[in-house]
């Protein structure tokens, strides 16, 4: 239990030390493949403790929950990170959430963050809160529908449960689980703030989604609420590890496996952050209004791949 | 033959006393029937002292919340004993009034003890400010309201039920146009005794298939001689149709939910929190009751149609909360969605049932009644959250408020855990029975029939979206009344609810969080109620901390342990980047991308942020737009989102109506000759009739 409990502090801090590691990762790609030259590859820290060190600068009448918003979005994306399986199957936090727990886990810090851009009451900020939940019930629905496939494949809503199902039994191939990876991929770009949903790198007020709710924040709660975004696309990417590519994970117990199973997790996040980078650079930001086209086919796709499930692998 | 009815029945109901097993000196029951009889002479007792406003607001609404916190006990004891029945020397000559308490009414009194109790509790401050005449009558009809609850509840035959029935309908129909004066409210309240009354004929028709059964047993209207009768499947599923309709027109079932977004604002902001929250809960009592208890058939198609309306109902009801201006008709419309979600859960339960499957009926059958429960406390929490609003504002339209978090933060920072709470988010209590409810959606492959299995695990998606539309909506609503700057100067003004008025919201926000914590003690409290009616309990399989209803490889959900790292993380990371680096703040004018000339008009108002929700789903709904001339000097925006079934379904009717009564009137000219050929000829008809 207590090499459970070690096994876990150190997961979800190599999940907080890498996730602004992969953000840079993932610019520096997009750098060269659109021809200019790259940050440095750390710079995402050097972001963060900039930000640490400046002065919080606060709107007149920003009230505690403004203030609080940006830890309890820090808290809630660790302990995201720390349920999804990346180094090894041997998790004591997983029992405390589910994939639709934690579903609720990042519904609770995005109703957070569009609270607090309410908060002060600027054009931008509800602007931003009412295009972010806009996005986010548009793409739950599929999200639990690409889970669904999986946990009906492995009889069971437990990460571990489905990444010992699917890396650690006799391989089988499951089509259906195909149809649900395409749907995955769009849901992540459209939840992570990605091009063509929305587009991290704007600087165009008018069609900004995630950057326009935190607009408003400075200092150290933007740092966290950076830190929280690399969180969350780290996330996300090892939970499309976990359950498309969940070969390489230690399996229960196995204590042997975790210095391979680092490096397979390191070059899996390295090609997934290129595969995102170059098809970040080959697409354009669409309207928003053709959010609801685009997540509607995810959404599709993840039916497909249930209803495929029910008919070739039952 | 008067006397041999009677004699049989009084033959049965000591045949069922008989059957309870050994009874504590004084049953829960006579507690229960004591407590209606309590409010009944709180009733009494306010039209007396109608000249004392004081003595009302002071002594009979307090006592009257003590009420429910006695019922809420009785409830809670009620659940872990034997049922206990007595019949009461009133009513018919041949059919006294029987009552019976069991698990299932034990769980919904318990749940309208909890809820009455902090409802009432801001009642009492909340309407401090009403004249003396008009607050008697209020606490009245308050209190027959909460009698005829519980009497609803403890009917254990139909005439009784129907009594108490018509008592709940009409005391809150006195309670929703208790503000008469204005014509909408009129006609609000016209418009729910009207569908209350539809749904009460087919639950009379209900009750009357369900009698006459055709075995050899005594006909009855007690639910005893019910139970024993034997139904053919087709009489059943009539009786199963005419319940669903009666019980869904007062649930606000879609399409019957008409009433329900025009009752609900109409109606005193706790009024609206009991009606909202606890009657509606009386109709799904009502559905349980018929179908599991009473009927003695079950057939899966039942099943099938229940959880397609409640499907319907859920996605309806939550598309047309985010298009809402007006707080309270935004919370109403919730209600629809959430009730949808529990009929679903109902519909699953029947289902799993009629397919052998008890341990998932079991599952889905907690998850509706956790439901019910988590929803009678938020949604209680938000209306009486709106009453201190409204109280202090006098404004119920959203596009005017804003910023309330700042003058009020007692009744916004309780109202953020209820709305967070519907909104379904972990650790508070909505998530758990949804949680529940979707473990339930993914077991439905094990069911043995071709199309259905495959088809329900997609219609989870449905649950899923009406999840996160909640979750906007209650961003919106909460965000657009609490949050952001005052729309209006004299916001600024505003005062924060009063201590009663606190405590009630502090009570039921603890049960929404409560709730949301012990969820494994919530599931074995309701272990009694599903297996009086499936025969078989849900087991968690796991240490009281951890909720794992099937197995705990399966699924699993620790709120406690999910709470604290959430709690430790931030709390380290507060403190954390204090001690490594700073703490400093500075204040300054909001940066807004430096826009300098910023007002509080140009936050998004209500209507504006149910935009993109009348965009996508426009087929749902008629939008009457105003839009102001570009050289107007006083330009006034309007837009109304109107309710196609309105003007598919009910203008029709209302039409075809008129016209009928239109062509009925010109038979009546007025003239005696004409009037006696009429009955001549109707003598005439007659005996044609007879002799022939």
């Amino acid at each position: 239990m207590t090499a459970g409990i070690l096994l876990q502090l150190a997961q979800t801090l190599l999940a907080l030390l890498l996730a602004p590691l992969l953000v840079g990762w993932v610019n520096q790609c997009r750098a060269w493949m659109l021809g200019r030259s790259a940050p440095p590859l750390l710079q995402p820290y050097h972001t963060l403790r900039k930000l640490l060190h400046k002065d919080v600068v606060l709107a007149h009448d920003a009230t505690s929950l403004f203030r609080f918003a940006p830890h309890i979005v820090f808290a809630c994306m660790a302990l995201a990170a720390g349920i999804v399986p990346t180094l090894a199957n041997d998790l004591p936090f997983s029992p405390a959430a589910d994939v639709i727990a934690l579903v609720g886990l990042l519904a609770l810090a995005r109703v957070f963050l569009a609270l607090a851009a309410m908060d002060v009451g600027t054009a931008f900020g509800s602007l931003g809160a009412r295009r972010e939940m806009l996005i986010a019930f548009l793409a739950e629905p599929a999200l639990l529908m690409v889970f669904f496939t999986a946990s009906l494949i492995s009889q069971s809503t437990e990460l571990p449960h489905i990444v010992e199902r699917l890396a650690h039994q006799e391989f089988a191939l499951y089509p259906s689980m195909a149809f649900a990876a395409v749907a995955f991929w769009m849901l992540s770009t459209a939840e992570n703030a990605r091009i063509p949903v929305d587009n991290p790198t704007t600087h165009l007020e008018l069609t900004m989604i995630h950057e326009a709710m935190i607009l408003e924040y400075s200092g150290r709660h933007l740092a966290l609420i950076e830190w929280a975004v690399a969180l969350k696309l780290f996330t996300y990417s090892a939970l499309g590890i976990a359950l498309f590519l969940p070969w390489g994970i230690a399996p229960r117990g196995d204590w042997a496996a975790l210095p391979l199973a680092l490096l397979v997790l390191v070059a899996k996040l390295m090609l997934g952050g290129a595969a995102l980078a170059l098809l970040e650079t080959l697409s354009a930001k669409m309207r928003l209004f053709r959010a609801p086209e685009f997540l509607g086919t995810a959404f599709l796709l993840a039916v497909l791949g249930m209803l495929v499930h029910f008919l070739l692998e039952v | 033959m008067g006397a041999g009815r009677a004699l049989v029945v009084r033959s049965q109901c000591s045949w069922a006393i008989g059957w309870v097993r050994p009874v504590p000196e004084t049953a829960p029951l006579d507690w229960a029937w004591g407590v209606v009889l309590y409010w009944l002479a709180l009733a009494a007792a306010a039209l007396a002292g109608r000249r004392q406003a004081a003595r009302i607001t002071r002594w009979i609404l307090p006592l009257g919340a003590l009420g429910g916190l006695l019922m809420a006990g009785i409830g809670a004891t009620a659940l872990m004993l034997p049922p206990s029945a007595f019949v009461l020397p009133m009513g018919l000559p041949d059919l006294p009034f029987h009552l019976r308490l069991d698990a299932l009414s034990g769980f919904f009194l318990l749940l309208l003890g909890v809820a009455s109790f902090g409802v009432t509790l801001h009642a009492t401050g909340y309407f401090r400010a009403l004249a003396a005449v008009p607050l008697a009558e209020l606490a009245l009809w308050y209190h027959l309201f909460l009698a005829g609850m519980a009497l609803v509840l403890l009917a254990d035959d139909a005439y009784a039920f129907m009594v108490a029935w018509e008592v709940m309908a009409l005391a809150s129909y006195f309670l929703v146009t208790s503000d008469h004066a204005v014509p909408e409210i009129r006609r609000a309240g016209f418009l729910y005794l009207l569908i209350a009354h539809v749904g009460a004929v087919a639950l009379l028709l209900c009750f009357g298939v369900l009698h006459g059964g055709e075995s050899g047993h005594a006909r009855s209207y007690a639910f005893d001689a019910m139970r024993l009768a034997e139904t053919t499947p087709a009489w059943a599923s009539v009786a199963f149709l005419l319940a669903l309709f009666g019980f869904g027109a007062k649930a606000g079932l879609v399409p019957l939910h008409v009433w329900l977004p025009e009752a609900h604002p109409a109606a005193p902001s706790p009024v609206s929190a009991l009606m909202s929250g606890v009657m509606l809960k009386t109709a799904i009592y009502g559905l349980l009751r018929v179908t599991f208890d009473l009927l003695g058939v079950t057939l899966a198609w039942w099943g099938v149609l229940a959880l397609a309306l409640g499907l319907a109902s859920a996605l309806y009801g939550v598309i047309f909360a985010a298009v809402q201006s007006d707080m309270k008709r935004l919370l109403a419309w919730s209600s629809i969605e959430n009730i949808g979600l529990i009929v679903a859960g109902f519909g699953l339960t029947l289902i799993f049932h009629v397919d052998g499957k008890p341990m998932l009926a079991a599952l889905t059958l907690t998850a509706l009644l956790y439901h019910a429960l988590n929803h009678a406390l938020f949604k209680g929490l938000l209306f009486i959250g709106t009453g201190s609003v409204l109280h202090a504002t006098g404004e119920r339209r959203m596009g005017r408020l804003g910023g309330l978090i700042r003058t009020m933060p007692w009744t916004a920072w309780l109202t953020l855990i209820g709305a967070l709470a519907i909104a379904g988010l972990p650790p508070l209590n909505g998530f758990v029975s949804e949680w529940l409810l979707l473990q339930a959606f993914l077991l439905t492959p094990g069911l043995d029939r071709p199309y259905l299995n495959m088809v329900i695990p997609v219609a989870a998606a449905v649950v899923v979206l009406a999840a996160a539309l909640a979750a906007y909506v209650m961003v919106k609503f909460y965000g657009v009344v609490f949050l952001g700057r005052p729309r209006d100067a004299a916001l600024q003004q505003a005062h924060d609810a009063g201590w009663p008025e606190r405590l009630g919201m502090l009570w039921l926000a603890a049960g929404c969080v409560l709730l949301g914590l012990f969820p494994s003690f919530v599931v074995e409290g309701l272990a009694p109620v599903t297996r009086q009616l499936i025969g078989l309990a849900l087991v968690n399989d796991g240490n009281p901390l951890l909720l794992a209803p099937i197995a705990a490889e399966r699924a699993s959900y620790a709120p406690l342990l999910f709470l604290g790292v959430v709690v430790t993380v931030t709390v380290a990371v507060f403190f954390g980047v204090r001690r490594l680096f700073h703490g400093r703040v500075r204040r300054a004018a909001p940066w807004d991308c430096g826009y300098p000339e910023q007002d509080a008009c140009m936050q998004d108002s209500a209507e504006g942020f149910g935009q993109p929700i009348r965009h996508i789903f426009s087929a749902f709904m008629r939008v009457e737009r105003h839009t102001p001339d570009p050289f107007d000097r006083h330009p006034e925006y309007r837009g109304d989102s109107r309710d196609r079934l309105w003007l598919l379904l009910y203008r029709p009717v209302g039409e075809a109506v008129a016209w009928l009564s239109e062509r009925t009137g010109r038979l009546q000219h007025g003239r005696i000759q004409w009037y006696l050929i009429y009955s001549f000829a109707t003598l005439i008809v007659l005996l044609v009739f007879v002799t022939g």
